[in-house]
């Protein structure tokens, strides 16, 4: 297998507190060594001069469409937009078309993935069968199949009796249970934040609280079973304090938040344009800054996407009748510089560990770490190269972001899988 | 105001003020016998209403009709929507057919706001969702100063179903502009309190009598059940706590006058007494309907 040498690069592994000027070697889709000026004859080079050089990022949440909903990802585009925008490894979660609620269904995506995919894809399976909420899914075997986690995203299981038994029951294979928080009554015929904009633009609120009362129901869920506990896309000021104050506790709960919810707030959507329609929606000002209080400070285990791909003409509607949801897979690094670490509110080691070590910590996956012997995945950043994100050369089959045009500051500039170069953006 | 009329929120008040001029000038044209100007000779609005609406669709046609102008209306049922096509495409095929102004109703809030971003042809909001419905705010301005000599410094009470009404918001809008102190009123679940802050010069309550105490104006609301996903108040209690009856009048200045949107519930959110009352205003609302909305079709389409 090729060999690949990347030289000179500021080496940042959080997971083994590495940071440092220096080469890494990968053999056999291994890191092999980390040094200065390493030996590696024969091996292809890749000149990080200039850059920073770290584990392969790992997003947790993202939706690949695939199968069931093809017209807008699969997990060949999904995982190509992926690498474009720095990720190594993706968790995909099961609401696809069947729910991957089965072996069958993970094995499905999984073998999807070993033919088509750029990056390491990982499936997140079903809590309950179909998502509905009802009859636990086939947990032990999905595990055994390849899921990572279980979570029922985007149709939140609204009954707490079966959220106390999946917990209570991943906890035999030590899976994390993974909650999109949201009330559903509470949320119910909502588009967007609820609060001063919502009230203005005459648009049905999706309450703060809807958010709040199942965290707070899930984290009272969690200290009984014991369950490691996941909150997906937290978003609002006070389920952030509740998770600190779990954390605080000793309880195993950790939480992600996205890019979009910690960059923009309800005032800056564009009124009724889809592009800003997602769930949770972007909350208000306090909220956003919550969150960045709450990723300087730890309270936030990582970033994540919630890549949600949706077709042009599911969302070249009326604000009150398109899908939720954005893509972010190729915007995400590049808003964590630019909101992150630019504005000094975390460090780039900091940034780099959100997306590497405490994912694959939740996960438990061997890898977020450049330590000898881990598998060949790195990406390099570099902070300070300019670029324009271009929506209509998106790997993505869905167009649906609010981060068009955007111009950033710092970003992935190559993805490497395995040891092999799978995207580098100079090259497109 | 660029092209079309999709709120009143991003108006200036001058044009508002020109608007409303130009609107008592064709107040004495509904009165004459022969009723056509032909300013907008040769111009083709279409009406395209995808709710139901009797009283704004024909004041808009009327009206559109007065200043000389062809006008063709057409409902959501029967029309290519029921077979499926979206809303941008049933616009941009319609636009294509080169209309001077769409007038255009939908349930959606903000529906013509998205549809102005991809088309040229200039819209006018006849009433978006629960949002906003700019003439009715503009005619409405117009009644209250056939009755009063400025809107500056009059106490204004808007009672009922604020959260969900597009009239409300686009009164708030213009009668803040015009330094119109304004109560707004109704049960607590139809009345957030962020609504207090989308203007100046708004306060709150869910007092009926305190609303209209001193009130020179008293704007219901119609109770929107269509609009509303719960009960957000027993519907047996709406009228005994937030109805309006003739023993509330005698809290408001004297003269004070009523004004109610249309169409009314008799007994929901207003006595059958009060509605025919000298203090009602409903029907001189409705006929300057035709006059204002004359006046935004004469400056949006006049070239």
């Amino acid at each position: 297998m090729a060999k690949l040498v990347i030289r000179n690069g500021r080496v940042i592994d959080p997971a083994s507190g590495l940071d440092k000027i220096a080469d890494v070697f990968i053999k056999d889709g291994r890191i092999a060594a980390v040094g200065e000026r390493l030996e590696a004859p024969g091996a292809e080079r890749f000149d990080a001069s200039g850059r920073i050089v770290a584990p392969g990022f790992i997003d947790m949440h993202v939706h690949l469409r695939e199968p069931g909903f093809e017209h807008a990802e699969t997990i060949e585009t999904g995982s190509r937009a992926a690498a474009a925008g720095g990720f190594t490894s993706v968790c995909c979660m099961p609401n696809t078309q069947p729910v991957n609620d089965s072996a069958t269904v993970t094995n499905y995506i999984v073998e999807r993935a070993r033919l088509t995919a750029a990056v390491n894809v990982f499936p997140i399976g079903a809590i309950t069968k179909n998502s509905a909420g009802e009859a636990l899914a086939a947990i032990g075997a999905m595990k055994e199949a390849g899921a990572v986690a279980i979570s029922d995203d985007g149709q939140p299981v609204m009954n707490a009796r079966v959220m106390r038994r999946a917990m209570e029951f991943a906890k035999a294979f030590d899976l994390p249970v993974i909650n999109h928080c949201e009330d559903l009554h509470l949320s119910a015929g909502g588009d967007m934040h609820e609060g001063f904009e919502s009230v203005r633009l005459g648009l049905r609120g999706i309450p703060s609280v809807s958010e709040d009362v199942m965290v707070a129901r899930d984290l009272l869920l969690a200290q009984i079973t014991g369950a490691r506990y996941h909150v997906a896309h937290i978003s609002t000021r006070r389920a952030v304090q509740m998770v600190a104050a779990a954390k605080a506790q000793g309880l195993p709960v950790t939480c992600e938040a996205t890019p979009h919810h910690f960059s923009l707030c309800d005032s800056d959507v564009i009124p009724y344009d889809s592009a800003y329609k997602m769930k949770p929606p972007l909350r208000a000002a306090k909220d956003v800054a919550e969150l960045i209080e709450g990723i300087a400070s730890g309270v936030i285990d990582c970033i994540a996407t919630d890549h949600a791909p949706h077709p042009g003409s599911e969302k070249m509607q009326e604000f009150e009748r398109c899908p939720f949801g954005i893509i972010g897979l190729e915007t995400a690094v590049g808003l964590a510089i630019e909101k992150l670490v630019h504005t000094g509110r975390i460090s780039i080691t900091r940034m780099i560990e959100m997306f590497t070590v405490n994912p694959a910590r939740i996960l438990r996956l061997d890898r977020g770490t450049l330590a000898v012997g881990a598998p060949g995945d790195v990406t390099v950043l570099d902070l300070k190269c300019e670029w324009t994100y271009d929506v209509n050369r998106s790997y993505s089959k869905s167009k649906n972001t609010p981060f068009d045009g955007h111009t950033f500051r710092g970003g992935p500039i190559a993805t490497i899988v395995n040891g092999v170069v799978v995207w580098r953006r100079d090259q497109g | 105001m660029t092209k079309g009329l999709l709120g009143i929120e991003g108006l200036e008040r001058s044009e508002i003020e020109q608007i409303l001029e130009r609107a008592k000038d064709f107040q004495p044209l509904q009165h004459q016998p022969f009723k056509r100007l032909d300013t907008l000779r040769g111009k083709m609005v279409v009406n395209l209403f995808f709710e139901a609406s009797t009283r704004t669709r024909t004041s808009f046609e009327i009206a559109a009709k007065r200043l000389g102008a062809d006008a063709i209306s057409i409902t959501a049922s029967g029309s290519s929507v029921s077979k499926g096509e979206s809303l941008v495409d049933t616009l941009t095929t319609l636009a294509a057919m080169r209309p001077d102004a769409i007038i255009m109703r939908h349930s959606a809030s903000g529906a013509p706001h998205f549809l102005a971003r991809h088309l040229p042809t200039p819209i006018i909001n006849a009433g978006d969702g629960t949002h906003e419905h700019p003439t009715q705010a503009l005619l409405d301005a117009r009644t209250i100063l056939d009755h009063r000599q400025t809107l500056e410094g009059l106490r204004v009470a808007i009672i009922g179903d604020i959260a969900h009404s597009r009239v409300a918001r686009s009164n708030i809008y213009l009668l803040s502009k015009f330094g119109v102190d304004l109560v707004l009123c109704g049960p607590p679940s139809l009345l957030p309190r962020e609504l207090g802050e989308i203007a100046p010069h708004v306060s709150l309550t869910y007092d009926i009598r305190e609303a209209i105490r001193d009130a020179d104006v008293i704007m219901m609301l119609r109770v929107q059940l269509e609009r509303q996903h719960e009960a957000a108040f027993p519907a047996t209690e709406y009228f005994q706590f937030y109805g309006l009856r003739l023993e509330h009048l005698g809290l408001a200045r004297p003269n004070a006058i009523v004004m109610h949107p249309g169409p009314i519930n008799r007994g929901r959110e207003i006595a059958s007494e009060v509605a025919d009352s000298q203090s009602s205003v409903i029907l001189n609302q409705v006929e300057n309907g035709v006059a204002v909305r004359m006046a935004v079709l004469e400056r949006i389409l006049q070239d």
